[in-house]
């Protein structure tokens, strides 16, 4: 079923937010599918990168929850192809600045058993309280 | 009485703080002869008509005008001096508004003192003015045609019709250009050959025009409506066949040859030999030798078309021959190249055999059709559109324009002729804008011809099968596709031609951002170019389509022919001469003027081509005898003005001389005026045409005469007339800073700026510090000015 989107100017807001945190002009992305094609994590993602661009482009909060901005691993390959030298790893980093500053925890320390917590490498706990803790 | 001055008031703009009748006892007080008129506005009709009377009554033979800046009321004054039946050049404006009482407002007792010099070395100046006579250049009826592709074809065959002799240059064998080696075209389908065999064979047949194929344009001179080139014919080593019997085109010479090479025309589909007739529709129809690939040029190992050739018309000490064309206009048709999709690595071209550019793709289409095809195409084809087009990581922002329509075509032509084969078309955005292309591109989907909307992103190939896998989003689906296809197309886009570099840098073309060549206006100039008697036709000025570019030719054409209609055109007087009597020779000028304005005369001494000339003055500082001059701006009249405009400088004052180039600098000091932003008193500007103008000797002459600083003006090199003038003007200042050095004076009162028409604040900001400068340090004294003066005498 289609989803009805009403363009506001709360629309314009995200969008300009998520424009002035990744420096870069997401208006210019001209959805050729350049990035999508070439992500090395694109088939793990919920959302490919070039829709996340049409999205926030739409204002379109709901990519907050999407799993895209935590799969993006930096590898710049978007970045080298984009004809309009866009770079979606900034607006990636954007995203999760912004999930971030809302200062929601994912994980709760709490929440981890002693046994796992010897179990897990130091490298992925220190990793996932710096990506999911606000 | 023989010198008129007349002093504007420009209603209070100039005498609210200029006090005129001081000037008029200045002026009386050197020389009580000369006429001096003060009235309140010199431009109005009465203000002009008093000149006119006192010409004709008085006998005036010289007239200043002190007012606004010469860029204002130059124009006007000199043609009341025509009406009075005077030359226009004997008149001299003093600027008294924008370089004096705009900027002194708040002293004007300053300003006054700075009026009377201004006055002074404006009368100097026109004392020494002389009639200078306005030539006509008589315009004739030639004109060059670089590139015989389908534009340069059709603006020789209008400009050829219309009566005019046409010289039409073509790099290759045959002319025809890219459209010669197209199959069919969009959206009619129509064949390229049968359409433009008739137009390449016209050329041939038409009396008008001289056609040279296999030849290369090695340089042209000229700026204005009148143009030399040098065209380099490259030997075809085929005994010369303008009389089509001697060669038979028996082809018994390629038949032995055993040479393989890929033909062009064929994008390399097919071969050809060494010794080869280009195409099926060459024009000229004949042969030439590859002598690149032959194996007589490369180790004289092999003769074989020369043994059979029953006709003996093979020739290999033919060599190349260098033909001189003077004409009116060049009409510049160098076209396009396509894209080198080697530049775009991630889709393997030249690396993957089953990736085609779609020029050979074009050739792969044409031949599809036979028996045996040279090279088929399977079962799944994809075409992949914008390569290099609107990709800015090679650097091209733009659309090529032709790229979807041509493979739209290509796509239709080959299901046409291989119903069974499976097409996708993968595109960013579809652009069918011309007339019947929305059709054109409807009823190639109604084929069956699939669309995916997604700009793949990278490549790889199946080792065995060698197909190529595409990875690109359906943006539509947003699904990823990862297919293998048979063949694999690319929509290269159009760059400017490489060829076309020589004709760019020689005639000093312009080019947009696009690397193409930039037309005069893109609205309402769009085959003119910013050189008078240059034109653009065709995909030299920008990717376009053959109709589009067959307009554009024929615009083209009626340009030339309406430029021509002039019949002649006036020459600017202001340009460089020779003394004859002093000229000794000795050929040391030759080499100095970039538009190869200077030659030797029939009496062995040097003579300046007025057709040529700029008028920049770089050339005079190479005569060691002061030979050259230029006109309008006379070394005595030079050393006249340096002398009067500082003659009345006060022990106490210090003085900043300003050369400033008409072009940019001098308009740039008008714009303070204009604009009453404030700078030092202590200047004193003149008039020159370019910084390269000022010779070493005219240097060192405005310090022996009192200068404190001298400051030169021109325009950066990037946006300057001349663009050679500034290297001249830095040789000139060596020298000059050299003896300053030698006579322990600092080397810092000589400055060289180059600036734009919007610097207004960087040259206040230079000149102020300048002025700061030279009140730190110690006058320059007597005994050293005396040294400054040039050694040689002045010629009088």
């Amino acid at each position: 079923m289609a989803q009805i989107i009403k363009l506001k100017d709360k629309n314009t807001d995200f969008l300009e937010k998520i424009t002035e945190l990744s420096g870069e002009q997401i208006t210019l992305c001209e959805q050729c599918g350049t990035c999508s094609a070439g992500c090395p994590f694109v088939s793990e993602m919920d959302i490919n990168p070039s829709q996340i661009m049409r999205l926030v482009m739409l204002g379109q909060e709901s990519v907050m929850d999407s799993k895209t901005m935590w799969l993006c691993a930096s590898c710049f390959t978007c970045t080298v192809r984009c004809p309009r030298k866009l770079d979606l790893s900034k607006v990636s980093e954007a995203l999760r600045q912004v999930k971030l500053r809302g200062a929601i925890d994912e994980i709760d320390i709490k929440e981890i058993s002693d046994e796992e917590a010897l179990k897990l490498p130091t490298i992925a706990v220190v990793g996932s309280f710096r990506k999911f803790t606000g | 009485m023989k010198t008129g001055i007349y002093l504007c008031q420009c209603g209070g703009n100039i005498s609210n703080t200029v006090d005129l009748n001081s000037v008029t006892e200045h002026i009386k007080k050197n020389d009580e002869n000369i006429l001096v008129k003060i009235n309140s506005h010199m431009c109005s009709g009465a203000g002009q008509k008093l000149i006119i009377d006192d010409i004709k009554k008085n006998g005036l033979e010289k007239v200043v005008v002190a007012s606004c800046s010469p860029h204002f009321h130059e124009k006007t004054f000199r043609s009341t001096l025509k009406k009075a039946g005077l030359n226009p050049y004997v008149l001299e404006i003093a600027n008294l508004r924008e370089h004096c009482s705009w900027i002194h407002k708040d002293i004007p007792e300053i300003a006054t003192e700075k009026a009377k010099d201004i006055v002074d070395a404006a009368l100097a100046k026109a004392e020494l003015n002389y009639p200078l006579e306005e030539k006509k250049m008589q315009l004739g009826n030639e004109i060059l045609v670089i590139g015989g592709g389908i534009a340069g074809i059709q603006t020789s065959l209008d400009l050829a019709d219309s009566g005019k002799k046409v010289t039409l240059v073509e790099k290759l064998p045959t002319i025809g250009g890219n459209m010669a080696i197209l199959t069919k075209t969009f959206p009619t389908e129509d064949c390229a050959a049968c359409i433009l065999s008739p137009k390449m064979a016209a050329i041939l047949d038409h009396p008008n025009i001289t056609l040279y194929t296999n030849s290369e344009i090695e340089d042209i001179v000229g700026h204005r409506l009148h143009f030399e080139a040098r065209v380099k014919k490259h030997p075809r080593y085929i005994k010369d066949t303008v009389n089509m019997d001697l060669c038979l085109s028996c082809n018994k010479c390629t038949e032995v040859c055993p040479v393989t090479q890929p033909n062009y025309w064929e994008q390399g589909i097919i071969n050809r030999e060494a010794i080869y007739i280009p195409a099926p529709h060459a024009i000229p129809f004949k042969y030439l030798i590859d002598a690149e690939n032959c194996l007589h040029f490369r180790d004289n190992s092999c003769k074989k078309c020369a043994e059979v050739c029953p006709q003996n018309v093979i020739d290999f000490e033919q060599k190349e021959e260098i033909i001189n064309v003077a004409v009116d206009s060049v009409v510049v048709a160098t076209g396009y190249d396509i894209f080198d999709a080697r530049e775009k690595s991630v889709f393997g071209y030249g690396k993957y055999e089953n990736v085609v550019t779609a020029m050979e793709m074009e050739r792969i289409v044409d031949h599809i059709v036979e028996a045996e095809p040279p090279r088929k195409v399977g079962k799944r084809v994809a075409f992949v559109q914008c390569v290099g087009s609107r990709d800015e990581q090679v650097g091209n922002e733009y659309c090529s324009r032709v790229c979807c329509m041509y493979s739209v075509k290509l796509a239709s032509l080959l299901k046409q002729a291989k119903p069974e084969t499976d097409i996708y078309i993968f595109y960013t955005d579809l652009r069918a804008f011309g007339k019947g292309y929305e059709e054109y591109y409807k009823r190639s989907q109604k084929m069956g011809i699939k669309f995916i909307r997604g700009k793949p992103s990278h490549f790889t190939e199946d080792k065995e099968t060698k197909q190529v896998i595409i990875t690109v989003e359906d943006t539509l689906s947003r699904n990823i596709i990862e297919t293998e296809f048979d063949l694999v197309v690319l929509a290269n886009g159009l760059v400017l031609s490489k060829s076309s570099d020589i004709v760019a840098d020689s005639l000093k073309l312009a080019k947009s951002d696009d690397g193409f060549f930039k037309e005069a206006h893109p609205k309402y100039k769009p085959v003119d170019t910013l050189v008078e008697g240059v034109f653009l036709a065709g995909t030299a000025q920008g990717p376009k389509d053959i109709p589009d570019t067959v307009a554009q030719a024929s615009a083209a054409a009626a340009r030339v022919i309406a430029t021509l209609a002039q019949k002649e055109v006036p020459l600017d007087p202001i340009l460089a001469f020779v003394h004859q009597e002093i000229c000794d020779g000795c050929e040391k000028c030759l080499e100095m003027c970039p538009p190869k304005a200077i030659s030797m005369n029939a009496d062995g001494k040097a003579a300046v081509n007025e057709a040529l000339c700029l008028g920049c003055g770089s050339c005079i500082e190479s005569c060691p005898i002061e030979a050259l001059d230029l006109n309008y701006y006379t070394n005595k009249q030079l050393y006249a003005e340096i002398e009067a405009v500082l003659k009345f400088k006060k022990e106490n004052e210090k003085r900043i001389l300003v050369f400033a180039d008409d072009n940019t600098t001098y308009r740039l000091i008008d714009a303070c005026g204009v604009r009453k932003m404030k700078y030092t008193d202590c200047i004193r500007v003149l008039r020159i045409p370019s910084g390269s103008r000022v010779t070493p000797n005219l240097l060192q002459f405005a310090f022996a005469k009192g200068a404190d600083a001298v400051f030169i003006g021109d325009s950066p090199e990037k946006s300057s007339r001349f663009e050679w003038a500034n290297n001249v003007t830095n040789k000139n200042l060596e020298v000059v800073k050299k003896k300053l050095k030698e006579l322990n004076i600092e080397s810092e009162r000589l400055v060289f700026s180059q600036f734009t028409a919007a610097d207004m604040m960087k040259f206040i900001t230079e000149i102020d510090q300048l002025a700061d400068k030279i009140d730190k340090m110690d006058p320059i004294t007597d005994e050293l000015k005396k040294q400054l003066l040039p050694n040689k005498e002045i010629k009088e």
